[in-house]
């Protein structure tokens, strides 16, 4: 290996050359970061875009009907239609259900609408209560007392061969109540 | 023989050294001249915050020895390590005790450089960055919090998720990109034990160091001297000045102190530690349990108190305005206050505002403590009316006090000091209401009180009004209408019964 003698300071010609090329690598590494941008962001928001249409929702069966005597409400429990082998215990959620008469249902969702910790019924005064901050609600859900700003988040039901299913499989939050009280009624009601 | 060994040990030393070249930095470091009057027990904060955060990434270490960061088993790991694994208990009870400890410590710490005037010029840099490691030390403490996998964790991110989630237009994102998913489950755990292990230590490491280096550079603040004005302009010279005339190395001379004082922590939280032991977990996290009244760790015990005391249709703005806001408000002060007087002595405002922050924090922790907002769940089966109540009382006032029991009005209300506090305590209620103002707000609800009108008949509501109307003192009439009595008639009314 023989090196090139050193004549003398580098000229103005060999510095646009290395300059050039130092250019060219920064933009190669830049086009090497897009690349790999792509597929890293793409991992870190698929939490998000998997959720886009009805991805994460699904009609899921909360038992039959007769299990739900009318004017009652009780609580039933199921598990999430999107499953993860690691999910453990977390894959069940409760939710309460109203029968109102026959095949007329509200289906609520657990958390409270303040800051989703789990609401207990209460039969006798006919009340929903909230151990965190003292939220309260009618029995059909509206709001009675506290601070939520809303009533309980409702999912949606139908009634199919004498079994209550529900629309679910994402946590309601006051920002993103899944569907809401307001939301339409499902046509089978 | 020892001379030799101590001959080899320097020529060892001198051949690591030679390629390293780390010695004369080093030295140079801990001898660089320091003030005199800074050799305080008041400065040994900053070093004990240091020493907690190392403490705590060994501690962390040896619990990622058993730890499993999976929904399905991470309850069962945090059990075996308290009772199945040597000393396990006293190792989780270190990271719990000490992560308390790291966040006061840190407080203390920011508190006092703000007193002593540490973040004016030329230190509002390491100030900045103090502020970025409050807040990622406040991380830490939350993210830690759900990797202690159990009720309080799981409720506590459906809080987090639904503070999160009122973001205008992104919320949404941000809940699923804070869970991992739609719901709170495995991918949850996972991602909050990747920040709570990797990104977050790895920043807090980084910055630390940064926030040492600068503290080595431009040289630990001087003690506030009353009158002595920080000028951008004459500051580093005066400063040079001083620790030529009156510098002290800082080793020996200063640091003693923050050795002793290391120590002296460790020690507590070892004492802490092996008195009180670690911290849960509480029950498992099942979310078709739902007997559980989840509450946060300590230091978000304020948090927990502001969000149920805020009129409801404040909590949205005040929970995504304030924060950015103070956090704006940190990172703004050394440039609106960069000069001046250092010296808390000529610096009322500072010391008002850190003690009402204090007080303010203080005592919303305190009342979180004792919840008075939640309903008892269990008073209207577990706190019958007192006995001295219902003494000497009619069939309808007895019938009224079991409609009191069996509609949860226990479970807001409280009598003879048992059950909620959410409502108004009702033992002199008859001294505030009169018969019309009970069936009123019985019926009607209203302040902060459901209406009953739909849950109770009216052969109910009568008995529990002629009960409630028995409520007050021996020595205090009930309230009464004095123009019904002119409507209806003398005679009428005979309510007035006494009470023991």
């Amino acid at each position: 290996m023989s090196t090139k003698p050193v004549t003398g300071p580098p000229t103005e010609a060999s510095l646009s050359r290395r300059g050039f090329f130092m250019k060219l690598g920064i933009l190669l590494n830049g086009f090497a970061a897009v690349v790999l941008a792509v597929p890293v962001a793409g991992f870190i928001f698929s939490s998000i875009t998997r959720g886009r249409g009805n991805g994460y929702l699904s009609w899921v069966s909360l038992g039959n009907v007769s299990n739900f005597p009318e004017g009652e409400t009780r609580m039933a429990t199921f598990r999430n239609p999107l499953v993860m082998p690691t999910d453990g215990k977390t894959t069940g959620t409760a939710c309460w259900v109203r029968r109102i008469a026959g095949d007329q249902f509200q289906v609520f969702a657990i958390n409270c609408a303040h800051l989703g910790c789990p609401v207990r019924w209460f039969a006798q005064s006919g009340l929903f209560m909230c151990p965190c901050h003292g939220g309260a609600y009618y029995r059909d859900g509206s709001r009675a007392s506290g601070p939520p700003e809303r009533g309980l988040f409702e999912y949606p039901y139908k009634v199919e061969n004498g079994v209550l299913t529900i629309n679910a499989g994402q946590l309601p939050t006051p920002g993103d109540p899944v569907a809401g009280l307001t939301s339409e009624k499902p046509s089978c009601a | 023989m020892r001379l030799i060994n101590l001959g080899m040990i320097t020529k060892i030393g001198e051949w690591f050294d030679h390629r390293l070249q780390l010695a004369a930095p080093i030295r140079e470091a801990a001898e660089h001249p320091v003030p005199r009057n800074t050799a305080s027990w008041f400065y040994v904060f900053g070093s004990a915050a240091l020493t907690v955060f190392i403490l705590q990434l060994v501690t962390g270490i040896l619990l990622a020895l058993i730890y499993v960061p999976s929904a399905g088993e991470a309850w069962s790991s945090l059990q075996a390590l308290n009772h199945q694994i040597a000393l396990g208990w006293f190792i989780r009870a270190m990271h719990g005790w000490g992560s308390n400890f790291m966040v006061a410590i840190v407080l203390i710490h920011m508190v006092q450089v703000f007193l002593f005037g540490a973040h004016k010029y030329p230190r509002e840099l390491t100030w900045i960055i103090g502020v970025f490691l409050l807040l990622m030390t406040l991380g830490m403490a939350f993210s830690g919090q759900v990797l202690r996998f159990d009720q309080d964790a799981y409720w506590g991110l459906g809080i987090g998720a639904s503070i999160a989630s009122r973001v205008p237009v992104l919320g949404p994102f941000v809940v699923k990109l804070m869970l991992g998913g739609p719901i709170i489950a495995g991918a949850t755990l996972s991602r909050f034990f990747a920040l709570h292990v990797f990104v977050i230590p790895g920043l807090l490491i980084g910055f630390v160091g940064l926030h040492v280096l600068m503290v080595l550079k431009l040289g630990i603040n001087e003690w506030p001297m009353p009158g002595r004005i920080v000028k951008r302009a004459t500051y580093d010279a005066e400063y040079h000045a001083l620790t030529k005339k009156d510098g002290a190395p800082f080793v020996p001379y200063a640091i003693w102190k923050d050795m002793f004082f290391a120590a002296f922590i460790i020690l507590a939280v070892a004492a802490c530690a092996f008195y009180f032991g670690p911290f849960g977990p509480t029950g498992q996290p099942d979310p078709t349990i739902i007997q559980t009244a989840p509450k946060p760790d300590y230091f978000f015990l304020w948090l927990y108190a502001l969000l149920s005391l805020l009129p409801p249709s404040l909590e949205t703005p005040f929970l995504l305005i304030v924060p950015p806001l103070a956090i704006l408000g940190l990172i703004l002060l050394p440039f609106l206050s960069g000069e001046g007087e250092k010296s808390w002595k000529r610096r009322p405002i500072a010391v008002i505002t850190v003690l009402l922050i204090a007080i303010t924090l203080g005592t919303f922790t305190r009342m979180a403590q004792f919840t008075p907002w939640s309903p008892h769940m269990n008073a209207w089966s577990g706190d019958p009316v007192p006995e001295r109540y219902i003494h000497g009382t009619s069939a309808l006032e007895r019938q009224g006090a079991l409609v009191f029991q069996v509609k949860q009005c226990r479970n807001c209300h409280s009598l003879g000091d048992a059950g909620g506090q959410r409502g108004p305590a009702l033992d002199s209620v008859a001294v505030r209401l009169t018969q019309d103002q009970l069936i009123r707000q019985v019926i009607q609800g209203g302040g902060n009180m459901p209406a009953y009108g739909n849950n109770l008949s009216p052969a109910e509501t009568t008995a529990l009004v002629a009960f409630l109307e028995t409520l007050h003192p021996t020595t205090q009439r009930p309230a009464r209408d004095a123009a019904r009595e002119l409507v209806l008639g003398d005679g009428q009314l005979q309510t007035s019964r006494t009470q023991p």
